[in-house]
């Protein structure tokens, strides 16, 4: 089953939660809906399952019009944010409750719930309450809820967002697999881009109740198409420079910028993300007595590099990352490089060092003005 | 529960406390009480009997008020319901003015109450001519009894609801909709479930003042013994004509009635206690609760242990 | 997100939670019958007099005395209501001793138990024989048929909202800020009244609001104790309903709407006060 979102604006009293939002669903997808709070990716993930109506636009499925069908009619499983699990009835009965109000013959609720909690991992505990299952448990039983009325679609708000880090990720890569089995188009909410990323077929970033950008989450992490989900992504550095006649300057570096030809200097702010960086050590005499001047060799974009100073040097899990003050810069920029590579160069606070940037991404403030 | 801080008075300031917490509590509530029963059964059990059982009106009394109060507590419990559900599940314009004018019985005097009632229904008030043409009687008959009691006790299952049902929120509600389920099935699978323990409370406490109301019954009723006397008319018809004793047994089994409210309360209260503490542990989300229950190969687990109070 | 199911304007399409029309329905109906019609007709009738028919109904020399009666021994008995209800409050609140949960659940007597056993039960504890009467009668204390009589039950009926509306606010209270007071070398005293009197203040004076809204409408146990005398011991409900018994309607309707508007002015003032409490809560 396919959705196609159409055109939806959705307001909360002044506050427009969606503006003209439209949006394809190809069937079998797992798509994420991601971005900050108050970006809309509930209010239109709830429009989709039929829990808020929108103030224009139109919901297809397979290109039949929906919008006018209640919730009740969608079928669609939705899993919410606090599981919204019925919390009078045994884990049994939440599954089962879709099927009993279907009037679905007794063996057949038997048999599917059974099914589906083995589906889910959580066998011989359908005579549970939910208030005594963990939070991953809860997670699975409102899944499996979801599930049991055959959905076409699978709608998740933040379906992670309750739980610690480490069950996060088991049960994230868990319904990466769980959705390869059963091939239902998904989609799901969530402000974790990590999230997103790991799990996602596309990644739709939004914000102010408008998609910035959809890609695969390769092309939207490698690509950013906006400075907001460059933003957004975040670990990034951002500068402040200008462009004029076909080039970026940041730091007095010229980048090749083709997007502006124009005579006329703009500012224009410049990304560069931590382990898209190239750093050497240029003092002359390293504090381990060995003379180095290999400045020249990092140079691959012919982008001319960075003089700066290192400020500090941080151990982060498998990467290290060095804090730089760049000549005559006021912020710091930041180095990730792989731990073996730092071990290996052995810079100390206080080395001067060249930084050369592999890859730049520039974005005007305001592309709407560029003619 | 209390527990001593620097800020605690000394031991003698606190007992001189609790005497005179006491004292107040004792002389106000609990010696009266106590002489309700003292001078009904004064003459043995056997004249407390006869009083109740042998007097004719006494008897239609107890029976109109076994009548007129279940019916109003009933009109109670659906108004209650309808409007808390309006209240707590839906924004509209008027919302909160209908929640200002759930309260306004409470402070309206139960005779201006009474008196309205006689203003509309009355011989000379606005309907009684058409009523009285089609035989119907409102004024000095039960159905005005059913009305004024029901007035008297409208805000008080609607308030028990509305914060209960503000508080569990209407997710679990969207959940049963969006599963198939009618409006009936979300309302007795999902709901009724969710708020029985406030809705029994809400039941006991306007059940107590339908049972008790005086002012605006009296107004109605037209005071007719055997016809329109509920049991607190008749505690006063008995007084007024000087016969205590009678008077003293029919408010027994008043003051009996208000004692099992109040037991019933007190149980009602723990559960929806208890149901206020399960709906906080839902809210919190163990990692786990415990790791006992679940077999070895079941699916994600956290060494994270932690456990519900 | 948001957690508003409906804004009106999508509740022109269909709400999706069920059962919003037979529910405004049933509320309508109940509230529009019960409430808003018969108020208004009392108003209406009350309006259909004409000022000068309006004042020589409700302003006689007899009414006047009875709002004073009233509203004395309304306010006497919420003051006394307010002082009491604190103290009690105070000790289920911080002191633990063996009994607390049966006080506790005491207070909740007058709720339940009517009010016409209440007014019958006073008065013959507080006459020449009764059990009180007989210490008290003889020391010149008339506690039935009399103006100390009406306070009493009035007390008594009103003595659960003071001590209820307290009791969570008291609970609630940061004792931190109590200690840091005596560590600042606040006496008892001085910390009661700088730092818990002034928290506790708004839900003193909503009790006190509430309880002389219920002491003001009070009727079934006041008919019992009061013996009802004009100028002395007759209350407003009791003219009222002395009124209609003579089938003087225009005089009871102007009484009552007399009575009506100290009621309704003094739920507006409740409504203001538990929204001062609420937001102190927070």
């Amino acid at each position: 089953m396919s959705i196609h979102v159409r055109g939806i604006s959705k307001a909360f009293g002044s506050f427009k939660a969606l503006d003209n939002v439209s949006l394809d669903v190809p069937q079998g997808t797992l798509l994420a809906l991601l971005g900050p709070s108050g970006s809309g990716k509930t209010t239109l993930l709830r429009i989709i399952a039929g829990l808020e109506w929108p103030d224009s636009g139109r919901i297809e499925e397979d290109g039949a019009d929906i919008t006018d069908r209640h919730a009740r009619q969608r079928e669609v499983g939705f899993v919410f944010q606090h599981y919204a699990l019925f919390r009078h009835m045994s884990v049994f009965e939440n599954i089962a409750f879709g099927l009993r109000v279907r009037k679905a013959p007794k063996q057949e609720i038997e048999a599917k719930v059974n099914e589906l909690l083995h589906l889910v991992r959580l066998d011989g505990l359908g005579g549970r309450k939910p208030a005594q299952l963990s939070g991953g448990q809860r997670q699975r039983v409102a899944l499996a809820r979801a599930l049991a009325i055959r959905p076409k679609i699978l709608l998740l708000d933040e379906p992670f967002g309750a739980l610690d880090a480490k069950v996060r990720v088991e049960l994230r890569q868990w319904l990466r697999r769980l959705h390869d089995e059963i091939g239902m188009t998904s989609v799901f909410v969530t402000h974790d881009q990590e999230e997103a990323f790991e799990l996602a077929d596309e990644v739709v970033v939004m914000n102010h109740g408008k998609i910035e950008q959809r890609g695969t989450p390769d092309e939207v992490f490698e690509h950013p198409a906006t400075p907001f989900v460059m933003d957004f992504l975040g670990n990034v550095n951002l500068f402040h420079g200008r462009v004029e006649k076909g080039q970026a300057f940041w730091h007095g570096i010229p980048i090749d910028y083709p997007d502006y030809p124009h005579a006329q200097a703009r500012p224009a702010r410049v990304y560069l993300r931590p382990h898209e960086l190239d750093i050497a050590r240029t003092n002359a005499h390293a504090p381990n007595g060995l003379v180095t001047d290999d400045s020249a060799r990092n140079d691959p974009a012919g982008n001319g590099s960075l003089p700066a100073s290192v400020l500090r040097i941080a151990r982060s899990g498998a990467i290290v990352r060095i804090s730089c003050r760049p000549d005559g810069a006021e912020s710091e920029l930041h180095v990730d490089l792989p731990a073996d590579t730092a071990r290996d160069l052995a810079l100390q606070p206080g080395e001067r060092v060249a930084i050369t940037p592999r890859k730049v991404r520039v974005f005007l403030p305001d592309p709407e003005y560029v003619i | 529960m209390p527990k001593p801080t620097i800020t605690s008075a000394n031991p003698l300031t606190e007992r001189l406390l609790i005497a005179v917490a006491v004292g107040i509590v004792g002389l106000l509530i609990v010696v009266p009480l106590a002489s309700v029963f003292a001078e009904a059964f004064a003459e043995g059990p056997a004249a407390w009997w006869r009083a109740l059982a042998h007097d004719p009106d006494t008897r239609h009394a107890i029976w109109l008020s076994l009548t007129v109060a279940p019916l109003a507590v009933a009109i109670n419990t659906v108004f209650g319901i309808a409007t808390a559900w309006l209240v707590s599940r839906f924004r509209f314009p008027g919302r909160s003015l209908l929640i200002t004018l759930c309260d306004v019985p409470f402070s309206v005097s139960p005779v201006v109450a009474g008196l309205a009632l006689v203003l509309i229904f009355g011989r000379q008030g606005l309907l009684g001519p058409t009523l009285a043409s089609l035989g119907w009687k409102v004024i000095f008959s039960w159905p005005g009894l059913v009305l004024a009691t029901t007035f008297v006790t409208l805000p008080l299952v609607v308030r028990e609801l509305i914060p209960v049902m503000e508080a569990i929120g209407p997710e679990e509600e969207l959940a049963a909709v969006s599963l198939g389920a009618n409006g009936w099935q979300v309302f007795t699978r999902v709901t009724l479930p969710n708020i029985r323990w406030a809705l029994l409370h809400g039941i006991v406490l306007a059940n107590a003042r339908a049972m008790g109301e005086f002012g605006a019954v009296y107004v109605v009723s037209g005071h007719i013994a055997g016809a329109t006397d509920t049991m607190p008319l008749r505690v006063e018809k008995l007084f007024q004509e000087y016969r205590t004793p009678a008077s003293m047994a029919v408010a027994s089994v008043l003051a009996g009635l208000a004692l099992v409210t109040l037991v019933a309360k007190f149980v009602i209260e723990r559960q929806l206690e208890a149901e206020a503490r399960e709906l906080e542990a839902a809210r919190s989300l163990p990692d786990t609760i415990d790791g006992s229950g679940t077999p070895p190969d079941a699916g994600p687990r956290t060494s994270t242990q932690a456990s519900i109070p | 997100m948001s957690t508003e199911i409906t804004t009106t304007r999508a509740m022109r399409r269909r709400s999706v939670l069920p059962g919003f029309g037979i529910s405004i329905a049933i509320t309508s109906l109940v509230m529009t019958a019960l409430v808003i019609i018969p108020l208004s007709v009392l108003a209406l009738r009350a309006a259909s007099l004409g000022p000068t028919e309006f004042l020589a109904a409700a302003w006689t020399p007899r009414a006047r005395a009875a709002y004073a009666v009233s509203l004395g021994a309304s306010v006497v008995a919420a003051a006394v209501s307010s002082v009491c209800g604190l103290l009690v409050a105070w000790v289920l609140v911080r002191i633990d001793f063996p009994g607390r949960r049966l006080l506790d659940s005491l207070v909740d007597v007058p709720l339940a138990l009517p009010t016409a056993v209440a007014g019958l039960v006073y008065s013959t504890l507080y006459v020449e024989r009764g059990w009180l009467g007989r210490f008290l009668v003889p020391l010149g204390i008339q506690g039935a048929y009399s103006w100390l009589g009406i306070v009493l039950v009035l007390v008594f009926v009103s003595l659960p909202f003071a001590i209820r509306v307290v009791q969570p606010v008291l609970e609630s209270l940061d004792r931190d800020s109590e200690e840091a007071a005596r560590m600042l070398g606040a006496n008892r005293a001085q910390t009661f009244l700088k730092v818990i009197f002034p928290a506790i203040f708004p839900a003193v004076l909503t009790g006190f609001a509430l309880a002389l809204a219920r002491a003001l409408g009070e009727y079934g146990s006041v008919v019992f104790i009061s013996g009802n005398m004009p100028f002395k011991t007759e209350i407003a409900p009791v003219l009222i309903v002395s009124r209609l018994e003579e089938f003087a309607y225009a005089e009871a309707t102007a009484i009552a709407v007399v009575l009506l508007a100290m009621s309704i002015s003094l739920l507006v003032v409740v409504n203001a006060l538990q929204q001062r409490v609420a937001r102190n809560a927070q």
